[in-house]
């Protein structure tokens, strides 16, 4: 199950579904939220942009590619746009499965996936009011790498 | 549009769409443009900030909501994306 919204999501909620199935034994989940500072500067709000359509596809064949690869009872992932104040939150991934290793792998895949295939773009804006697109880190990409060839 | 001549609607997100000035726009497929690669360059055609970016690397493209590469065929009715390197999580 995944989804892109502009509303915020509750994580006790989000975690209560994912506890509904039999032979569960481990439950991993990733909130992401959007840093007071970054590289220095206090950051004031995240707006995040995205493709409809492409978006949901996009994120879909991250999900699709976590389940063929691990054995997962569940998937969940939360995805928000629009204007985000620092300090809110904007990632959710939450993932069951009968073991740990399949739950912590998967989590870790999905946003590593997530943070380079999927159509979505941030405008980080400063206390002062300043707004700048954020480019893609090479740490992301290095790190998405790694799971293509493990 | 004249008759026979195919239209593609073109997207800009992000970075993209505020440095261009506009979210979409449609383009006719004139017996110049074949390809990613042939709509490149019209576009390129239209000034210095144009033909900057749409050179640039990093400048993406999707094909009716598909990653493409610059030797993908554009016909009549397909939706291009253009952006950069995504940046979300």
């Amino acid at each position: 199950m995944n989804r892109i919204q502009q509303n915020d999501f509750n994580v006790a909620g989000e975690y209560a579904r994912l506890e509904q199935q039999d032979n569960t034994g481990a439950i991993v989940t990733f909130t992401g939220l959007v840093r007071t500072e970054d590289d220095g500067e206090a950051v004031a709000s995240l707006t995040l942009e995205h493709y409809p359509g492409m978006t949901e596809k996009t994120l879909q064949a991250v999900e699709d590619e976590a389940c063929s690869r691990w054995p997962l009872n569940q998937v969940c992932i939360i995805h928000r746009v629009g204007n985000l104040k620092a300090g809110e939150q904007i990632v959710f991934i939450g993932v069951s499965s009968a073991h740990r290793a399949a739950a912590f792998a998967a989590c870790e895949f999905i946003i590593d996936s997530l943070k380079t295939n999927v159509m979505l773009w941030k405008k980080q804006t400063d206390v002062a009011g300043v707004s700048k697109w954020l480019t893609q880190k090479a740490e992301d990409v290095e790190k998405n790498a790694r799971w293509k060839t493990e | 549009m004249v008759t026979g001549e195919g239209m593609i609607r073109i997207l800009y997100f992000a970075q993209l769409r505020e440095m261009f000035n506009r979210e979409q726009e449609n383009v006719s497929l004139t017996e110049s443009i074949t390809t990613l690669a042939d709509l490149r360059r019209v576009l390129g055609e239209r000034g210095t900030r144009w033909i900057t970016l749409m050179q640039n690397n990093k400048t993406l493209a999707a094909v009716n909501q598909q990653l493409a590469g610059d030797d993908c065929v554009l016909r009549a009715g397909d939706e291009v994306a253009f952006f950069q390197p995504v940046t979300g999580g």
